[in-house]
């Protein structure tokens, strides 16, 4: 959908101006830690915010509650050995995670993927962005105070697929798929069956999920002109994924890098143009059936053949002395793995770019002039998920 | 995109004065990377962003390393007077090479859209001269990662707006990332001991 | 009561039971967990009350956000030592009586994230806990069990004599010291009068 029909529902809802119209506090100024324990912060995050009277004046994050020491660990330990730890950083997405970092250390070591193994890379990865999304609307629903239905709609969805997951995988969520030059294991049998009818369905849900959601007028006031962001400060933050298109930058990394095959298939990268909180929401429903698109095409055409690259060394894996950034548009944003090798069996440096960690530096921006109930809705916009934010 | 040697004669045109180095890379990924002096980073920076063939307006990543105080030992040919007569004889030398902290800085363009253009600076050791400029002003993105390095490798940046820890609480006195980090050893007792994290709760078991 | 009248009592539509009995039987089927997420284990803990698992059936849909009106805690993910004060501090704000589920490896020992420096290696070294489930993340379904589990306790707990659960006994804490953050680490690092490191099995 082109970025004008985005934004074609009307706007019923004034930004309130950012202090009292006088230009001037008119009382006391008041002090909340949202979180670490608050059921609106997705996870233990906290928010220090300062209120003038129901209006936000300034917001500082406060990270670190779920700090557990995922890079010092991993160089600590051997390169395949950390795979199953970047399932844990980003919880929905654990198949993304892992294509990242086979990614980055492919690139390191020289590695090249058999065809069949990018195909299921593609099916899985836009399988996670498709639960990731829909999940994400049915937090973002109960953050309004939709509570319950519209994530039990979003749970039940996200079963089928880890369903498929875990036939693949032998995990629901924390798959550890993925390996350097190739993927674990092959499709058991009838699995591209259930995956096709998963995505043969998937749309059913969408529209139904649309029609009770996109149109509401209570979803369009406590959305529409809350939590706007302008697009060069989106850029000059680093901001990505589904929140830098919703300013209308034109940025999707499976598009620039064209990494893995996406080259192979024609989607199109949905953009917003006023940056709010509504875009964001729209941007990752039509990203979803962009998704669909490209999930029907792999499904289709996904040929037969080996799984892993021959010259992929399972023990002993040792790259040489270097180092490599590999990064892919994760459902979140730009996931990125940083690697320095020196040349013995555990990575010298091992960083991880976050996505939300990066998409929250702009969070204060948003948030100020705002009331306290929009800050959990421009928080549960950004979509983080704690794992990743504080590593 | 350019090559890494015309972005290097392009700053080094518009900013005389500037030490420029460029760090190889032999593996595959061929990312090499600039080396900046710390006394016009930030002015590389700048330039890096504004200039209009590059327009490296996207920090995607910024993260620390640590590199260790490393002693080298090579044989070295000295000629030495032995017995009378002058004789070419191998010895062992032992050369100290201080280590240092190193911010890197990972750029792309989105208006161009190429990259990745890698930015490295250098602090003088690891104990007290640990003071980088902050390119938060430059690139918005820098703010938290900044932030993150200054927490966990302890550089401290310059002209940073809020240079606060941001992982750790904020008494937290030491810089866990770092490669000599001693950290608290609670480990009183393992379910399932076996190698060395037997070894490790074994000071306790008694 | 003797086993026989009470079955012939029920014939003739006499329903008898104990204050005890009755009691356990209200609390074990009303059991309001706390809204109260850490990590991975949480999505887990939040699936097992959606549409597939349904946790309803226990009587334990009701996730409270507040601890004043929780019964039971589900530390869900890895307790860090920067969120470790935070959580025992909830567990104290709860009203007695009270419970602790640890979910996934995390909670009981630190978990594949044992060796981090700043995770706490497990959540019993400062409250007591009920019921260990392990697993990365566990199953609903293990949730699912730690429930069943959990109430199997409640309906056998004695409210007097010397066997009495600790919110009859009013001796017993209900509420433990908080850690403090330290220059290098938690001050203290566990509390001793809740866990004390068992014997190695191989030291030697």
């Amino acid at each position: 959908m082109p970025a004008a029909e985005i934004s074609s529902p009307p706007r019923n809802y004034e930004v309130m101006p950012k202090a009292s119209p006088n230009g001037e506090f008119d009382g006391e100024l008041l002090e909340v830690a949202m979180g670490p324990h608050h059921p609106s912060t997705h996870g233990v995050f906290r928010m220090d915010v300062v209120l003038d009277g129901e209006r936000v004046a300034k917001l500082k994050p406060v990270f670190g509650y779920l700090h557990r020491n995922h890079e010092k660990i991993a160089e600590n330990t051997t390169y395949l050995a950390s795979m199953p730890y970047t399932d844990r950083l980003d919880y929905f997405c654990s198949m993304t995670n892992n294509w990242a970092y086979a990614l980055s250390v492919e690139k390191l070591a020289g590695l090249q993927p058999p065809e069949r193994a990018e195909y299921i890379r593609i099916i899985t990865a836009e399988l996670t962005r498709l639960v990731n999304h829909t999940c994400l609307v049915g937090f973002l629903l109960q953050d309004m105070g939709a509570l319950g239905t519209p994530l039990m709609y979003a749970f039940r969805e996200r079963e089928k697929i880890l369903d498929l997951f875990e036939a693949l995988s032998g995990s629901r969520m924390m798959c550890n798929y993925m390996r350097f030059g190739g993927c674990r294991a092959d499709l058991p049998a009838g699995w591209l069956d259930g995956a096709k009818q998963v995505v043969e369905n998937y749309p059913r849900f969408l529209d139904e999920f649309e029609a009770f959601l996109s149109g509401n007028e209570i979803l369009m006031a406590r959305t529409q002109g809350v939590g706007a962001l302008p697009a060069e400060l989106a850029v000059s933050a680093g901001i990505s994924g589904p929140m830098l298109r919703a300013c209308g930058v034109n940025y999707d990394i499976r598009k620039v890098d064209k990494y893995g095959i996406y080259d192979r298939f024609e989607f199109r990268v949905p953009l917003g143009d006023h940056g709010d909180v509504f875009d964001r929401y729209m941007i990752r429903l039509l990203e979803m059936r962009e998704s669909l698109k490209i999930l029907r095409k792999a499904l289709a055409d996904i040929p037969d053949g080996p799984i892993v690259d021959s010259k992929a060394k399972i023990r002993g894996f040792k790259p040489k002395v270097g180092e490599a950034y590999g990064r892919i548009e994760g459902p979140k944003g730009e996931l990125g793995f940083y690697l320095i090798s020196d040349g013995s069996l555990n990575p010298y440096r091992y960083r991880v770019r976050p996505p939300s960690f990066i998409n929250l530096t702009v969070l204060e921006d948003m948030c100020v002039g705002h009331s306290v109930a929009d800050v959990v809705v421009i928080l549960g916009s950004v979509d983080i998920v704690l794992g990743e934010v504080d590593r | 995109m350019e090559t890494l040697e015309q972005i290097k004669d392009r700053i080094a045109a518009a900013i005389p004065g500037a030490r420029l180095e460029i760090i190889p890379n032999d593996t595959p990924a061929n990312q090499r990377s600039l080396l900046v002096d710390r006394e016009h980073a930030f002015e590389v920076a700048r330039l890096l962003r504004d200039d209009a063939v590059l327009r490296l307006d996207y920090l995607s990543n910024a993260t620390g390393v640590d590199w260790l105080d490393t002693s080298i030992k090579e044989k070295v040919k000295v000629k030495k007077v032995v017995e009378g007569v002058e004789k070419e004889v191998d010895e062992m030398v032992e050369r100290k090479k201080a280590g240092y902290l190193e911010a890197v800085y990972h750029l792309y363009s989105i208006a161009h859209r190429h990259g990745p253009v890698i930015l490295r600076i250098r602090t003088d050791n690891r104990t007290d001269k640990t003071r980088l400029p902050s390119l938060t002003p430059v690139w918005r993105s820098a703010e938290f990662q900044e932030r993150e390095i200054y927490d966990l490798y302890g550089i401290i940046f310059d002209g940073h707006p809020d240079l606060r820890r941001i992982l750790m609480w904020d008494g937290f006195q030491d810089y866990p990332m770092r490669k000599d980090y001693a950290e608290p050893d609670d480990y009183e007792y393992e379910p399932t001991p076996h190698d060395e994290v037997l070894e490790k709760a074994q000071p306790h078991s008694r | 009561m003797d086993e026989g009248l009470r079955s012939e009592l029920s014939k003739q539509g006499i329903f008898t039971t104990t204050l005890e009995g009755i009691y356990n039987w209200g609390r074990r089927n009303s059991v309001w967990p706390l809204q109260f997420g850490l990590a991975c284990c949480a999505i887990e803990m939040i699936a097992s009350t959606m549409a597939r698992y349904d946790l309803a059936r226990f009587g334990a849909e009701v996730f409270r956000p507040s601890p004043r009106q929780a019964d039971l805690m589900i530390v869900a993910g890895t307790v860090t030592k920067k969120m470790a004060p935070q959580v025992v501090r909830l567990y104290n704000q709860m009203p007695e009586p009270k419970y602790v589920i640890a979910m996934g490896a995390c909670a009981i020992s630190g978990g594949p994230f044992k060796q981090g420096y700043n995770v706490l290696k497990g959540i019993d070294r400062y409250i007591p806990v009920d019921v260990h489930i392990p697993g990365c993340p566990p199953r609903p379904e293990a949730l699912i069990h730690a429930f069943m589990t959990l109430q199997k306790k409640i309906g056998a707990q004695r409210l007097s004599g010397s066997e009495r659960a600790r919110h009859a006994d009013p001796e017993a804490p209900s509420e433990f010291p908080v850690p403090q953050y330290g220059p290098h680490d938690l001050e203290p690092s566990k509390n001793m009068d809740v866990w004390q490191p068992p014997k190695l099995a191989r030291a030697g």
